[in-house]
Formats: C-alpha cells, structure tokens, sequence
C-alpha cells in the first residue's frame, strides 16, 4: 500500500452538547476514490467542512502529505493542495463563468497580488481556464455570467471550479445532486478520469447507489458522526450493521 | 449580446468628454468660480474612485474615508503652515498623511475586517468620529473649527508668471493668463489624473479579480486558495493611501484647511452619494457621481434663481422655485436618480449590454 496522502486522527467538532463528528480516523491513499455515505445527519458535510477547513476540530488532527494542517485557513490549505467542491453551489453569481475559472486557476498560479500588470494580457492564465471550460463543455457558455446558467451547469461549473484548482485531494460532495440525467454521465465521467490518475486521491460523498457502486474503491460509512464501516464496496454492503442503519432494514429475523 | 457594447461605449464616452473639459477647464471657463468647481470635480473623482475600490469593488464598507481624507489634507496643511511655503512641506505633508492613514487602516483591518460588516463599518464610524473630535480638540496644530490658513508653493501663488512677454507681463494664451493660479490647476488636474489611471489599472488586474471575488462570495475566494482578510486589509490600505494624496493636493490647492473642507461627515455623505448615483465598482460612476453632485452644489441655486424670475408672474411657482429650497430640489433629484438607475447611472446603463 502506498504512504496516505490524507490521514484525520480522532477528529471531533462539537456544536455545544452535540458532537457532530466523533473521533473519526481514516486514511486516504492516492489512486484511491473513497465513497462516504450515511444517512442526513450522519455528518458527512461537517467531516468534509473539517478537512478543507471550513470548520475548525475540536480535537484530534488533518494531516496532509506529513504536513498538519488542522489549524490552517481553507486558503492555506488549498494551496497545500486540498479542493473542494460544495453541496449547494458555491460560485461567484455575477462573474462570467471563465472568470470563475479564471480565478481558480490564478489562485495556483500566484498572481493573485499583481496590481499593475492587466488581466487582458495574461492569455497564458485564460488559455488554461479554457482548457478546463472545454473539459467540463461550458465552452459555449463561457461570458455568461455564472447567475444565469441552468442549474446543472451551475453544478458543472462547481466541479470545473474544483478542477481548475488542480488540487492533490478532490473532494466532491453530491456532485450531481439536483441534476437532470444527460448532464450526470458529464460529471461522472470526469469523477472517473481524475480517479484514473494514481497520484490523485478522491473523496466522494454520494448518496446514489449505483453511482457508488460504478465509481468507488472504497466505502467509508458515517453514522450520528462516528465512523460506523470502511473497506471495499462489497464487504461493507453487504455488513449487516451497515444494512441496519444505513439501508433501513430494521434489525430482526429476516 | 446581440448588439454589442452600446451602454459601455456611451459611458466611457461621456466620461472622455468629462477629461476634456477637465483638461480644458481654465480655457473654457475663465470665472474664479468655475475653477473651484472644475478642481474640485477632479480631487472628487479620486476620492470617490478609492472609495469604491473599497465598496463596489470589495464590498467593504467603511466610513471612515473622509479621515483618510483628512490625514493627508492636515498633513500638508500643519507643515506649511509650520515651515512655511515650498515643496519640502508638502512632500513630507503627502508622506505624514499617508504614514498615519496606514498605521491606521491596519490597526482597524486587523482588529476588525474579519468580523461581520456591519461591525467593520461601525468601527470606522467610531474612529472617524474620533479623529473629528481631536481634529477640533488640538487647536494648537489644527486650527481647530477656524481651521488653517497658509501659503503655497510659490509656483501657485497668481503672481507667479510662468512666461513674460517682453515687457515683463504675464503672458496670456488665448486670453488666459499664465499664471501660479494656472499651474496649480493642472498640478490638482494632472495628479489626480495619475491617481485616477493608476485606480483604472488596478481594477483590470489580477488583484482587482481577486477583489470582485471576495465580493461575489468570501467563502468561495478563500476556498479557492485566496487569504481574503489579507486581500481586504491590503485594499483599504490601498483606498486609504489614495483618500490620503487627495487630501494633500486639495489642501495645496485650496491654501486652507478646516473640518468643513477635509474631514466633516458632511464630506463621507457626498462621497456616499457620489458612488450611489454614479454606480458602484464601474470606476466610470465615481466621475459621473462627482461631477453631478459637485455641480448640482455649485449651480442648482443659480439655475433656481433663474428658474424663479423666469416665472415670476406666476402664482406658487416662485416659491417652490425660491433658490433657498435648493436642498429640497437636490434630494427630490436623487430620489428620482435612485429609482430610474438602481446600479447608479454608469451601472445602469453598462448592465443594460449585459441584457440585451
């Protein structure tokens, strides 16, 4: 097994009384698309707002590449190479959809500070921003503002965000929530190529069951904030625990 | 998309007709008055334009611009007075004024620009309000409410002649004299204008993306790897420094310098209404915001007397036109402003490309 690229060590939050993510440990290896599931509640967006540091732990630690980055911004640790991609969309409304990327691609190229120097004349940036639009096939609607796109673009737009980023940890949660079925192949596709990439880790939270079954190499099942199941898809599926809490067979004789 | 960049073409337009005139203004207007106004118009312009870097650019709101303001104003005003006219007062004027306006834009972006807006805003309402006080307070240096009186450089005293003819006299061009008066003009004209372009390019730079993208969505910029609390420190310091010069120049120009002309609230509410009827993060609003509110300050009344004798036989009408209602007219003109052009003018008209 390779060294993990992304290890979390008893991670904890606690929002007063209510612990919403319990002493969590799990490592993620590069080349590796993990799956987290669990019912709403169980604390996968919280767990994803922990790594990318939306949220700051409690206690325990994120641990990335040997580096700890459990009290850095989410700035720093983007530029440690951490990305994220966000359940609801997240973008930047009244920008055009390759400025969105543009400023993606920018933030990893460190130009962010010049102040003399014209955006305009800077085609290297935009010529990479574009490369991205036409990966995702936002292409066409590129000087439209990111406001007036249909939803599943926006959601595409979201991934090509996370993209364009070109982090070492992607971090997906519900990519295709609220898409319509000829846009979801696109993003999975996607999904599906970074994960062909061995020195890319991925973390996925999905709740559609044949998406995991297409996509992942591994499940992480969550459960009222602790880690309730980890292994490869078949064994943690067919665990009677996970059947119990998360597939909503009640326990008893069958 | 169809029909190209007509609202964009027409504002950029009228705002290189307002250059020229600014440019041409001793030529065109040759009245003391229209002077004050065309001068006024240009440190207007910046001090607007560094303003909305902060609000339309950033979404930072700060009220505390007119003490930036004042800092370089007071800064120029005190050494000239002390050291008495010349180019070394000023010079260390511009650089006192800008050295305090960062040592105090980073104590409040650092104690407070990671907090919720509204807090920030009231913090910079606090220490403007301090500064007016101590402003009339340490009368010894400031002149307190009275204000001070000084000279300046001799280059822009009016007796300054900068050509003679062969008798001695100043020499005129097209019946203008040149004069100190004149070259104060376009030292105001041509200093703001520098300041003006070098605001433009900010704002098509890399940092000025950055800028947009905090405004957009905070969380998103820091997301995506930017530190947005540096990025927002930084600009107020940038806005601060520019409030800052302009200061300087107007106190060279205006050989004065008191808590009406540099640092009152009357001042951050023009500024406000500047960037408001103008159009926020355009840059082109902060000069159609300027030159509107300063004129309509200047003229209005003229324009009401006028309006008044004009209908003098008419009953009521008189009155309502009576040149002592001009505050009342002003607001009446906003309000309309403010609703036929909701992003301000220059917003208005350039969000219409977007539409179409």
């Amino acid at each position: 097994m390779t060294t993990p690229s992304l290890v979390t060590q008893d991670l904890t939050i606690r929002f007063g009384g209510h612990v919403a993510v319990n002493a969590v440990s799990c490592a993620f290896h590069p080349g590796e698309l993990t799956v987290i599931v669990g019912p709403n509640g169980a604390g996968k967006t919280t767990f994803f707002n922990l790594v990318s540091g939306q949220l700051t732990a409690t206690s325990g630690r994120v641990v990335k590449d040997g580096t700890d980055i459990t009290g850095m911004a989410p700035s720093a640790r983007a530029r440690q190479g951490i990305g994220r991609a966000f359940q609801l969309t997240n973008l930047f409304p009244q920008l055009t959809v390759l400025e969105n990327i543009r400023l993606a691609v920018q933030a990893r190229s460190g130009d962010g500070w010049r102040m003399l120097r014209q955006v305009t004349a800077q085609r290297g940036l935009t010529a990479q921003a574009e490369t991205y639009l036409e990966a995702t096939r936002l292409t066409a609607v590129a000087r439209q503002p990111a406001a007036a796109l249909p939803h599943g673009d926006q959601r595409k737009l979201e991934v090509a965000l996370l993209m364009a980023m070109e982090p070492d940890i992607y971090m997906f949660d519900e990519p295709t929530a609220g898409m319509s079925l000829d846009h979801a192949p696109d993003v999975l596709e996607l999904i599906a190529g970074i994960k062909a990439d061995p020195t890319k880790t991925v973390l996925l939270v999905e709740h559609k069951m044949d998406v995991v079954r297409a996509l992942a190499d591994r499940i992480v099942v969550l459960h009222n904030g602790e880690l309730l199941a980890d292994g490869p898809p078949a064994e943690v599926m067919s665990s009677q625990i996970v059947r119990d809490v998360y597939l909503g067979t009640s326990g008893g004789a069958a | 998309m169809t029909n190209g960049f007509t609202g964009t073409l027409a504002i950029k337009g009228i705002v290189l007709i307002i250059a020229a005139l600014l440019l041409f203004a001793p030529f065109l207007f040759q009245d003391v008055r229209s002077i004050e106004v065309a001068a006024r118009i240009c440190i207007f312009i910046v001090l607007v334009a560094s303003f909305d870097l902060l609000i339309g650019y950033t979404g930072i709101v700060s009220f505390a611009h007119t003490m930036f303001f004042g800092f370089g104003a007071y800064g120029a005003a005190i050494l000239l007075k002390q050291m008495g006219p010349g180019w070394t007062p000023v010079l260390l004027g511009a650089l006192a004024g800008v050295a305090v306006s960062l040592v105090m834009a980073v104590a409040i972006g650092l104690l407070s620009l990671r907090v919720k807006a509204i807090f920030f805003a009231m913090i910079t309402l606090a220490a403007a309000s301090v500064v007016l006080v101590l402003a009339s307070q340490l009368s010894q240096f400031t002149g307190g409410e009275d204000g001070i009186t000084y000279k300046a450089p001799d280059l822009f005293k009016p007796a300054t002649k900068l050509l003679s003819d062969a008798d001695g006299k100043v020499l005129r061009l097209f019946d203008v004299r040149l004069n100190g008066k004149l070259a104060s003009y376009y030292f105001v004209f041509l200093s703001c204008l520098v300041l003006f372009v070098l605001m433009l390019r900010f704002t098509g730079s890399p940092l000025g993306t950055v800028l947009k993208a905090i405004r957009e969505n905070e969380a998103r910029a820091e997301a995506i790897g930017y530190r947005v609390v540096a990025y927002r420190t930084f600009v107020f310091c940038l806005s601060a420094t520019i409030a800052s010069l302009a200061g300087t120049i107007y106190a060279v120009w205006l050989k004065y310098t008191g808590p009406d002309t540099s640092l009152s609230f009357a001042i951050m509410i023009d500024i406000l209404l500047m960037v408001v009827i103008g159009g926020m993060g355009t840059m082109w609003g902060a000069v159609i915001g300027a030159v509107l509110l300063v004129m309509a300050q200047y003229y209005l009344r003229d324009l009401m007397g006028a309006a008044a004798e004009a209908v003098a036989s008419v009953p009521l009408l008189p009155e309502l036109l009576n040149p002592d209602r001009w505050l009342f007219w002003l607001g009446i003109i906003f309000i309309l402003l403010v609703y036929f052009f909701p992003k301000g003018i220059a917003g208005t008209v350039m969000a219409r490309d977007r539409t179409t």
